[in-house]
């Protein structure tokens, strides 16, 4: 009995760490990215709060928790407030299965993909309840771009999945990082090639960013389907926002990366070099490297059209996936891979 | 059976893409405008009425305020009006620190057009970019008149006072200039490099907001909006005024009428004006002399006159008819990009939303212009 009770007490300690370690990366990961954006544009970022400005994150995280919610008069209340949580919940729920190193999870599932296609997927419904239960028709208008545009990103992203789990043969993300031992050239990205890229435009697409932003496209819907909320409310939607592109990054260098696995693994010298540098750095320094390419992409492009960027997705990414998925098979079938 | 209905959206006065303070009314079809109702007057201030009331000289600094981002270009035309009416010339070195001046007010608003065009199609750092660029201009309306947006710079007759000799940090101004169009050519060559032939820039602007060369001619538009319509009219060569018939500039024209055609337009428009720039620089580091009138009383005698000039955005005219006092008894105004936001409808009908956003900044209204 009590080794039970042990055993949840250790188990509620490490949920909650992962949540307060996500929540923290979020608040840097947003003075990384005004940072980052800050010099690509010529400018410097902010600066004012605490030393370099690193006290910014906890000053905005404080405004946001103290600031009113307003809520509209003719919106539906209930609906209005239950909004944001069913967002961030199966959003932090991911997380549960995404380990960072070969020992370090904190539920070692067998469908590990499926569990995260579906979580990420019930997203779409706080969304569009935000944006109805608003009564707003900038609101209205932003969440059906969203879901729609959810919808259609989430297949291609499904397909190019389905290519990572043909060559590992599991749907266990442990596993699937253990089959790319072997140094960067046995890494997926290389004959998986179309679809990380098909994975990457997706997963951007899927977190709203630029150039596919245009269910919050500032100058068109303003805010898109959270217009309406402030407060804290609105500060649920963002870090569900900046956690799904965590969650992107992550999965990227999981799905085509080799996770946290050293990118020298079996060069003679560099191996043995670079041996003490722990699995969660190598992990880290990929995560850091895909978030700067987001940044990086909304530093750089124009934003795309919303029958443009359906289009983009129904014509052409789902083809390429299924496309090479058939090689793929191909490939398998002769044991080349 | 489901059944669709037409909705209307109301766009604006509060909108980041309405630049300023215009309001549409737009009837939309799921994302596709049906229709666009244009609703303007937030920023009128009445400055045609104002006018009436004050003397030539104070009347200045209202029409500095019109176009707010080309303060100089409007404050050139009210003058040149005013000398027609007098029959007055200013001395040659005046008109060619008026071009000098006018070209860089240019080069202010296409900047401001650039970077604003392209945060509305969402390339955010194209706007700081131009920014930058536009502060440096800014330094010079401030070294020149003290005043870094409404300079109220132009007297009848001349100027207010001659070139600097220096910048507030002791660079010889001459040579500011000259560094700065150097360092402006590299930019824009940067800024072309990232949307030219950006295809996602492509998709939003070829096509989008297509006026033809009789639509145009049929809405009043001037300017690059009628210039990258296919058709060649740029009052500094059609009716040249100031010192422009001395200088050798080209007329850029493109034939398709979108977005992207206007963009085009305004960026080889820049580079115009930088080549004019670059030959008042020269003529003016080499010919000192006056830069007013000798007639220091100027009566505005009765009558009445009107000027226009190659504004940034088109024509912009200013009429005046004095009944002898020291003050006009009507003052008109021809904003330029008053016609081309009339068109708005013509040009966003069966677009949709995202195009609007895009067709509004492309059209290049400034609503201070165009509520008056």
């Amino acid at each position: 009995m009590i080794h039970e009770i042990l055993w949840l007490i250790l188990l509620i300690v490490k949920i909650v760490g992962v949540l307060i370690a996500l929540t923290i990366t979020v608040a840097y990961l947003t003075f990384f990215e005004r940072k980052v954006i800050g010099y690509m544009q010529a400018r410097l970022g902010p600066n004012r709060v605490g030393i370099k400005g690193w006290g910014q994150p906890i000053a905005d995280v404080i405004k946001l928790l103290f600031k009113e919610i307003i809520i509209p008069k003719k919106s539906n209340r209930f609906l209005f407030l239950i909004a944001p949580m069913l967002v961030i919940v199966p959003t932090l729920t991911i997380w549960a299965i995404i380990p960072v190193s070969s020992k370090a999870v904190l539920a070692n599932i067998n469908l590990g993909i499926l569990f995260i296609l579906t979580f990420s997927s019930i997203t779409v419904f706080g969304i569009m309840l935000a944006g109805w239960a608003s009564n707003s028709k900038y609101a209205l208008l932003g969440a059906m771009r969203e879901v729609a545009q959810l919808i259609a990103y989430e297949i291609a992203m499904g397909f190019a999945v389905v290519g990572v789990v043909m060559a590992s043969g599991s749907l266990n993300l442990q596993t699937i990082v253990m089959h790319q031992s072997g140094g960067i050239w046995h890494w997926y990205f290389l004959p998986l090639f179309p679809l990380f890229i098909v994975f990457w435009i997706a997963g951007i697409a899927e977190t709203n960013r630029l150039p596919f932003d245009v269910a919050e496209g500032e100058s068109e819907l303003v805010a898109g389907f959270h217009v309406e909320y402030s407060g804290i409310a609105f500060g649920l939607f963002f870090l569900a926002e900046y956690i799904n592109m965590l969650l992107i990054s992550v999965l990227a260098a999981l799905f085509f990366f080799g996770g946290w696995l050293s990118p020298v693994q079996n060069i003679p010298w560099l191996s043995s070099t670079l041996g003490w540098v722990p699995g969660s750095i190598w992990l880290f320094l990929k995560i850091a490297f895909f978030m700067y390419c987001f940044f990086w992409l909304r530093a750089t492009l124009p934003r795309f059209r919303y029958d443009q960027i359906m289009g983009f997705g129904w014509k052409i990414l789902i083809p390429i996936t299924l496309f090479w998925i058939v090689i793929l098979g191909v490939i398998i079938n002769l044991g080349w891979l | 059976m489901a059944t669709t209905k037409e909705y209307n959206l109301n766009f604006g006065p509060q909108h980041p893409a309405a630049h300023g303070v215009l309001r549409l009314i737009l009837s939309l079809e799921g994302e596709t405008i049906t229709n666009v109702d244009p609703n303007i007057g937030f920023l009128h201030r009445g400055v045609e009425k104002l006018a009436e009331n004050l003397t030539y000289q104070q009347i200045t600094p209202y029409i500095d305020r019109l176009d707010y981002i080309s303060t100089l270009a409007n404050e050139h035309c009210y003058i040149l009006a005013l000398e027609k009416l007098c029959g007055i010339t200013p001395p040659e070195r005046a008109q060619y620190i008026r071009v000098l001046f006018d070209e860089i007010t240019r080069l202010l608003s296409h900047l401001i057009w650039l970077g604003s065009h392209a945060l509305d199609i969402g390339a955010m750092s194209v706007f700081l970019y131009a920014m930058q660029e536009r502060e440096k201009l800014l330094d010079c309306y401030e070294a020149m008149s003290g005043s870094r947006v409404h300079p109220n710079l132009y007297r009848i007759g001349g100027m207010r006072h001659d070139l600097p000799e220096t910048m507030p940090d002791g660079t010889n101004f001459f040579n500011y200039l000259r560094d700065f169009l150097t360092e402006l050519r590299k930019v824009l060559a940067e800024l072309e490099n990232m949307l030219t032939d950006n295809p996602i820039w492509k998709k939003r602007t070829i096509g989008i907001g297509v006026a033809t060369k009789e639509q145009a001619i049929a809405h009043g538009f001037t300017g690059p909006m009628l210039r990258a319509s296919g058709v060649n009219w740029d009052l500094r060569q059609q009716q040249p005024y100031a010192v422009y018939e001395q200088l050798q500039f080209n007329v850029p024209v493109k034939q398709a009428g979108d977005c992207y055609a206007r963009y085009l337009v305004y960026l080889a428009e820049m580079q115009q004006s930088s080549r004019l720039i670059a030959q008042c620089t020269t003529w003016l580091e080499n010919n000192p002399g006056p830069i007013n009138t000798d007639n220091k009383i100027i009566n505005i005698p009765a009558g009445e006159a009107y000027a226009a000039i190659e504004h940034p955005k088109g024509e912009f005219g200013i009429y005046i008819n004095s009944q002898g006092e020291n003050k006009p008894w009507r003052l008109r105004i021809r904003a330029a990009s008053f016609p081309h936001l009339a068109a708005i409808n013509m040009l966003a009908k069966g677009h949709m939303i995202a195009d609007l956003a895009a067709i509004i900044s492309s059209t290049n209204i400034i609503l201070g212009e165009v509520d008056r």
